[in-house]
């Protein structure tokens, strides 16, 4: 007896450390809702440059082109939500800052990281077809039926198989082997997200015992097993300013600051950021505990 | 911000309601599909048709709960009947039972839609959202779309970027995008259009009582399907007003979208 799984805890800056220059990085959440922000915020400190996003996105694509860490960019929407376009991304496609982007039908986006998980080169989808989808990503191929169905042998968009090197989502809670739970009313695609990637690195609001996962939950709600986590931080507020519903609700006003420096002046992006991303996560959430006080 | 007032039951019907209507009845013969509306009116419609002509629509909250009532725009609590995660409806775009009504920066003669971003891709002069779910959506479920102001703008010759797909190009992009490939209305302040005109180009259906078909035809930028008889889109019945008015908005929102006329110029 005694022997238990390995223990996953990590720092935010440890996780960081195992991200390269030029890697394909998939993160997790959808728009504005529960993505790993204190992960990406470490990204923003950190000097990794030339890296491949690939995300249903937000802020957390925002912040990353409009700190010049993105190559290449796979995407099927960029939102937040209650503010429909965000700035920065929006800002970034016209000057022309993003070197490739990749625009996808959000459907499409699942369909690719569904073949990365089951090692397929490819999966067979309708939607992209007559689009320019198709047309403004060429090495898009389709691919036809063998069988024919009574429609002929149907004709195909291929996806691509959309690998990862690391995966970074953000869950409610987790133990320390990295088995995970979602407490919202939607898992998103993290779990498909942790199966395309070679390595998955998991922050959460709470680590609890293992036993604690189903204490006060459903069973149905542990999305991601330890054999597809490499890493697990404990942020507390770390999907701040998206949801982490039920922990917390977006954090609309904060947004709609973060939205009004992004969209705005040049030095007041650069207050914005000397106030809330110059520091470390400590530092962060000090800042954004101070700016709801200033607020309030 | 000062809200406009409700008409009472008793003033004729306002522009917004009119819309309302009209996209009612584009989901009244959907029968028992999940009904997608993005924005606004579209809920508002959407409601009112689920209430009235199609009681068998499923509905959501817009994130992830079927819900088993019709509440009013942005009520909060409601008897759940079901769960649609994203993931779901990605499902559901596949099979097929749904009818979504989407916005549209750009629409085109040929019927194809744009939410990506204008001008030219790969420098685009204004980024939009995205193609998000458009492409797929059109090639596998009935879709509709909602535009609040009829502008040369809004319809263009040719769109920039195709995110959701006309029946020319579905055509073109063969069987599996054509077999399932279903654009059924375009309501816009203005007017009801479809894609019934020669080789699915856009026609004109009904303009909105109040609008002559020459104010739609000059709002166009393209040169649009016109019938030699157009009807005047019906008016909401007394029945759906009082639902519009006093169940499903009562705060007005939908003014917000498609405003009352300002009193000065108003004629009554």
């Amino acid at each position: 007896m005694g022997a238990t799984p390995r223990d996953k805890r990590m720092s935010i800056d440890e996780v960081v450390a195992e991200l390269r220059d030029g890697m394909t990085i998939g993160i997790g959440g959808w728009g504005p809702r529960r993505k790993p922000m204190a992960l990406v915020r470490a990204i923003l400190r950190s000097d990794l440059r030339d890296l491949t996003i690939v995300s249903w996105g937000g802020a957390d694509v925002g912040l990353l082109v409009r700190a010049g860490k993105v190559r290449r960019l796979v995407y099927a929407f960029v939102s937040l939500d209650s503010i429909p376009l965000e700035p920065s991304f929006q800002r970034a496609r016209q000057l022309g800052t993003i070197p490739e982007v990749v625009e996808l039908d959000e459907g499409m986006f699942q369909t690719g990281l569904r073949a990365a998980a089951q090692r397929l080169p490819f999966l067979p989808m309708r939607a992209g077809l007559g689009s320019d989808v198709l047309v403004n990503n060429p090495e898009l191929r389709t691919v036809t039926s063998p069988y024919d169905e009574g429609f002929g042998h149907e004709e195909l968009v291929a996806v691509p198989a959309l690998r990862l090197d690391v995966a970074l989502v953000h869950l409610n809670r987790a133990d320390r082997h990295g088995n995970a739970a979602y407490l919202g009313p939607d898992p998103y695609f993290d779990d498909l997200f942790a199966l395309a990637a070679d390595r998955t690195f998991l922050s959460v609001e709470q680590i609890v015992d293992t036993a604690g996962l189903t204490v006060d939950s459903p069973v149905q709600r542990l999305l991601l097993s330890r054999m597809h986590v490499d890493g697990v931080v404990e942020t507390p507020h770390g999907a701040h300013f998206t949801t982490c519903t039920p922990d917390y609700e977006r954090d609309e006003r904060f947004q709609r600051a973060y939205a009004a420096a992004a969209g705005g002046s040049d030095e007041e992006w650069a207050a914005f950021e000397q106030r809330f991303l110059a520091g470390d996560e400590t530092d962060y959430q000090a800042a954004v505990r101070a700016f709801h006080e200033e607020q309030s | 911000m000062t809200q406009p007032d409700t008409p009472t039951a008793d003033r004729s019907p306002a522009r917004a309601e009119v819309c309302a209507a009209a996209i009612a009845d584009a989901f009244a013969e959907d029968g028992e599909i999940f009904a997608s509306p993005m924005g606004l009116l579209p809920t508002l419609g959407v409601r009112l048709a689920r209430l009235t002509s199609n009681p068998d629509l499923v509905i959501s909250d817009g994130e992830s709960l079927f819900l088993a009532g019709t509440p009013p725009l942005f009520a909060k609590a409601d008897v759940v009947e079901g769960w649609i995660p994203f993931r779901r409806v990605f499902d559901v775009v596949a099979n097929g039972p749904r009818h979504v009504m989407m916005g549209a920066t750009q629409i085109d003669r040929e019927g194809n839609q744009n939410i990506s971003a204008i001008g030219p891709f790969d420098r685009p002069t204004r980024q939009l959202l995205g193609s998000r779910g458009a492409p797929g959506n059109t090639v596998n479920n009935r879709t509709s779309y909602w535009v609040p102001r009829h502008s040369p703008r809004v319809f263009v010759e040719h769109v920039d970027v195709v995110s959701g797909v006309g029946p020319r190009r579905a055509r073109e992009a063969g069987t599996a995008a054509s077999r399932f490939h279903d654009v059924h209305r375009i309501v816009t302040d203005l007017a009801v259009l479809d894609l019934g005109g020669p080789d699915g180009t856009v026609r004109l259906r009904s303009v909105h009582p109040g609008v002559a078909v020459e104010d739609v035809v000059a709002a166009t930028g393209f040169a649009l399907a016109v019938p030699d008889e157009v009807p005047t889109t019906r008016e909401p019945s007394a029945e759906e007003l009082v639902l519009i008015r006093e169940v499903l908005d009562p705060k007005g929102l939908r003014f917000k979208e498609v405003p009352l006329p300002s009193p000065t110029r108003e004629s009554r």
